[in-house]
């Protein structure tokens, strides 16, 4: 890289918001997953000397609790940054569904899981994807779904006491089982089928820092999301878009932080596969 | 004449009062010389022998003839005329008087039972003998002056007998130097003993006196069997008037060993010398100084296999025995031997003190051992030692609690002899003992009510586990523990584990399957927690399983103790099934004891299962599709993501190659506008 790189306007894709969001997401949820996990396989030796790690079952108990606290507040603030979303375009719930940016599914995205398929079956090109594919609205959705799932099952578990005040107690069971079990696919999804779809597929491996940075290069966005470049262009909306990069220690800081995340969701993984095939009973 | 005897073991006293009596009086009516007419009237006799001086020269010693009317008439025989018993006093037809040389009166004649037993005796062999210090009748009832035995003036009168046969049997008599009497100062002893002050001294008649223990009439020396001092009729002698001398004596001569094994017991003179039974000659025994005139010495050794003879006085005296003689252990000796030891065959047989350890003892596997003369079996010397031997309570001796292990590991040691034969499931047995509860408290706390080997497994009675009889068999285990852990058993024994409670088939837990054996530790600690779930496993394993499903179990399979384990809501020695109103999970206290933890419990939450398991359909159909919705759903979403992004990948390391081309035609496209910029090198 050299410094005429560096000051090329770049695209700005999230807001600074959102990317703070992801960060703490991934923060707490690596750790959610990591004390979690210690509870669920606690028949593998790799969870006792993991929850020994944590500094015992309490302590790796408190950590959970206050990653989840964490979490509960990303999903409460992105709620609100909807709700100030919907205030500021004056737009009613209905049009915020079905606005093209919108994180819902819409025609396009039928229309591009289609073109996908036949992409990867050597039938046609590679479609013009646009702001949003289909599969990260897939992602944003199943962990919007989780982390309404997860997060009340959690709670009921967090105060069982309460909560059996009006429920009976073998819900207090049942919630173990789908905390348990929608914890295993949120964790097993991010860490291979997000981890694939974002960052380790070739094209972007070993990942896209754009989450951290909010930017891209805009000859690549030009080329990866035609559709929504072509769309920005046509409004003239474009240079409303570009910023200044990144100093390269940013970068490199975000390198060394998503590498972290990304090995750490690859352990999570492997141990899971471990525990499933090898030691589960 | 049997009614009148009550006791039966004052028989034979009154029994031969009585028949002495009748015999006495039916000899007396039917006696020929009672029935023939006095032929000759006794004033015939004294017309010659009431004269003092009627004397006979016989070599050369003047015998006196001279009967004294007086005398004769307050004599027990004044009924009697002369030639009754002077049978051939008869007067020759013409001539004054009778010839001389008169045979020697034949008492037994009328008296035939005290002859009998007089001739069966040592006086009469010696009389027989020709020897003229041997007593014959009269040398102790007299002649014409005999007095009834009532008569306070009768020679034979108990208060006189000590004296009568102290007469020969003193210090310095011509008896006592002539012949060898093993006892020495016999009358001198005697008055001193208690029962010569009892005669002497208090006047008690019915004291022992000489003719007691050794009869009147038929005395024998205590080496001829029949003897009344005979060693194996000691006893019985003494027992004519200490007649339940054996409730005092319980420990030497109890039970069988009294009856069956006599020559096992000291005989009463071991400990109760013959003339001098006092208190304060008890101690004395055989004397000690006899032995020690041999056995002082350090080079003695024996002829047989070499061993030292050799006896410590001092460790005697310092021992637990140190007032026990010698021969109350070597009860063999023989003290008329030179060397009264050489009698001994037996090795000492401590249960003739200690019968009720003896006999623990020998049901011992110990015991059992030695009866089988292996070499592997310990004798009683081998844990107390034998001359040096001490109380439990003396720190010094290897049975005080603190040196039991050690004793005990002498052999049970891994690696010693009864530690390699061993085929049971313990090991390392002493080692883990002193990792243990109860061997950290022994010995490194100095709790000496701690429990050692000889708590559990008993001093002397020890018996593999396998034997129904042994303190440590199943069926024990629990009243050994009780014995130190005071309401445990009690609580146990109404749990349903108890065998009073359930009647089953099955291997019941004891407190050592829980609590094992020689790995005992305490049960606060972090490991006995966590081992207990398992050790409930071995027998519940469907519920074990499915606690460990839960987070219960979860949270103490990760090796953490703070949660709910099995014993924290069924209890530990108060178990009892949920439906029974006492358990601790019945319905009535179910919310109760989750509150030990939860301390906001209420009902509902009470109905968490705790053993839920989603892999029961029937038992818990919620969890078990809850589960398989949830596993669907995984399923379904891996399937059809994993395929996409299957699919994916070989078009992705395309679109890298379309990437890079096409970046780079626009990158020389960038380059005539003038830039020089290297597009692009940051997702590569």
């Amino acid at each position: 890289m050299n410094s005429n790189k560096s000051t090329q306007p770049q695209y700005e894709r999230f807001t600074r918001l959102n990317r703070a969001l992801h960060i703490f997401t991934i923060l707490s949820f690596i750790t959610l997953s990591l004390t979690g996990m210690t509870l669920k396989f606690s028949y593998t030796g790799w969870a006792v000397g993991l929850s020994r790690f944590f500094g015992g079952f309490e302590a790796a108990g408190f950590y959970h609790r206050l990653a989840a606290f964490v979490m509960i507040m990303v999903f409460l603030i992105h709620l609100v940054d909807l709700a100030r979303l919907k205030i500021s375009s004056g737009w009613t719930f209905k049009d915020m569904l079905l606005h093209p940016n919108s994180m819902w599914f819409n025609k396009k995205d039928w229309l591009d899981l289609k073109a996908s398929l036949k992409w990867f079956l050597g039938q046609g090109d590679r479609p013009a994807y646009g702001r949003w594919t289909y599969w990260e609205k897939f992602d944003y959705l199943a962990v919007f779904w989780g982390m309404v799932v997860i997060g009340s099952t959690g709670m009921t578990l967090w105060f069982p006491e309460f909560f059996t005040l009006f429920l009976p107690g073998w819900v207090l069971n049942v919630a173990t089982i789908i905390h348990s079990d929608e914890a295993l696919l949120a964790t097993g999804f991010i860490f291979t089928v997000h981890f694939f779809n974002t960052h380790l597929r070739p094209e972007k491996f070993p990942m896209d820092i754009v989450i951290f940075s909010g930017r891209v290069p805009l000859e690549e966005f030009k080329l990866d999301r035609p559709e929504e470049y072509a769309k920005l262009v046509e409004n003239g909306e474009l240079e409303k878009h570009l910023v200044e990069p990144y100093q390269p220690i940013v970068i490199r800081a975000i390198r060394v932080f998503g590498t972290v995340a990304l090995f750490t969701g690859l352990f999570i993984v492997v141990w899971i596969i471990y525990a499933m095939i090898f030691a589960y009973r | 004449m049997y009614e009148i005897v009550r006791e039966p073991v004052r028989t034979s006293l009154l029994h031969k009062t009585f028949i002495f009596a009748l015999t006495y009086l039916l000899i007396g009516w039917v006696n020929p010389v009672r029935l023939r007419a006095q032929t000759l009237d006794n004033e015939q006799c004294l017309t010659c022998h009431g004269y003092r001086s009627l004397e006979r020269i016989e070599n050369e010693e003047s015998i006196s003839l001279y009967v004294d009317r007086q005398v004769f008439n307050h004599s027990v025989h004044n009924v009697l005329s002369c030639t009754d018993c002077h049978e051939d006093a008869l007067p020759q037809p013409g001539k004054p008087g009778h010839s001389p040389g008169l045979q020697k009166v034949a008492c037994g004649n009328c008296h035939r039972v005290a002859l009998q037993q007089y001739s069966m005796s040592l006086h009469d062999k010696r009389v027989a003998g020709g020897e003229e210090l041997a007593p014959m009748c009269q040398t102790c009832h007299g002649s014409h002056d005999i007095k009834p035995l009532a008569s306070p003036e009768s020679n034979v009168r108990p208060i006189k007998i000590p004296a009568l046969c102290g007469s020969c049997h003193h210090e310095g008599t011509e008896v006592s130097v002539r012949y060898n009497i093993p006892q020495d100062k016999i009358l001198e002893n005697y008055s001193q003993s208690m029962h010569g002050e009892g005669l002497l001294k208090k006047g008690l008649t019915v004291s022992a006196t000489c003719v007691s223990c050794h009869t009147a009439h038929r005395i024998l020396p205590h080496t001829d069997p029949r003897s009344t001092i005979a060693k194996q009729n000691i006893a019985s002698t003494c027992s004519n008037c200490h007649t339940e001398i054996e409730r005092v004596h319980q420990k030497v001569i109890r039970g069988q060993l009294w009856e069956t094994e006599p020559h096992k017991l000291p005989a009463c003179v071991d400990c109760h010398q013959p003339h001098k039974v006092r208190k304060s000659f008890y101690i004395e025994g055989i004397a000690d100084e006899d032995c020690q005139k041999c056995h002082a010495d350090q080079e003695i050794k024996s002829s047989l296999d070499g061993r030292s003879l050799f006896v410590d006085k001092t460790e005697i005296s310092h021992s637990r025995h140190a007032q026990t003689a010698c021969s109350q252990c070597h009860i063999n000796v023989d003290p008329r031997h030179d060397r009264p030891c050489e009698t001994l065959t037996e090795p000492v047989d401590c249960s003739i003190c200690h019968e009720s350890q003896g006999e623990d003892f020998r049901h011992s596997i110990h015991g059992e051992l030695v009866a089988k003369n292996d070499p592997n079996g310990p004798s009683c010397t081998e844990c107390h030692g034998d001359h040096s031997v001490q109380g439990r309570a003396n720190p010094d001796s290897p049975i005080f609690p603190t040196n039991i292990p050690n004793l005990c590991g002498n052999c049970h040691r891994t690696g010693q002899d009864a530690a390699v034969r061993y085929e049971g499931a313990e090991k390392d047995i002493v080692f883990n003992y002193i990792e243990s509860i109860h061997g950290k408290g022994l010995l490194k706390s100095g709790l000496t009510v701690t429990a050692t080997c000889t708590n559990c497994h008993t001093a002397h009675r020890e018996q593999p586990a396998s034997n129904p009889n042994s303190s440590v068999h199943p069926n024990n285990i629990a009243g050994t523990c009780g014995e130190c852990h005071m309401g445990v058993e009690a609580t146990f024994l109404k749990s349903i584990h108890s065998p009073m409670v359930s009647q089953t088939d099955e291997r019941l837990p004891v407190c050592s399957t829980c609590h094992s054996a020689h790995t005992i530790s305490r049960t606060d600690e972090e490991n006995f927690k966590l081992q207990m779930m398992t050790q409930c496993g071995q027998c519940h394993k469907e519920v074990t399983e499915s606690y460990f499903d839960t987070y219960h179990g979860k949270v103490s399979q990760l090796g953490y103790t703070k949660t709910a384990k099995c014993y924290d809501c069924h209890g530990a020695h108060d178990i009892l099934p949920p439906e029974d109103p006492d358990s601790r999970l019945s319905r009535q206290n179910v919310v109760e004891t989750c509150k030990t933890c939860h301390p906001a419990a209420n009902r509902q939450f009470a109905g968490y299962l705790t053993h839920a398991t989603h892999h029961d359909p029937v038992k818990y159909p919620i969890l078990f599709w809850t589960f398989w919705a949830m596993t669907g759903l995984l399923t379904v979403t891996f399937l059809i993501a994993g395929l996409h992004t299957l699919l994916w990948l070989p078009r992705s390391f395309q679109w890298k190659r379309e990437l890079r081309r096409r970046l780079a035609a626009a990158e020389q496209a960038e380059q005539f506008d003038g830039n020089t910029d290297e597009e692009n090198n940051e997702q590569q």
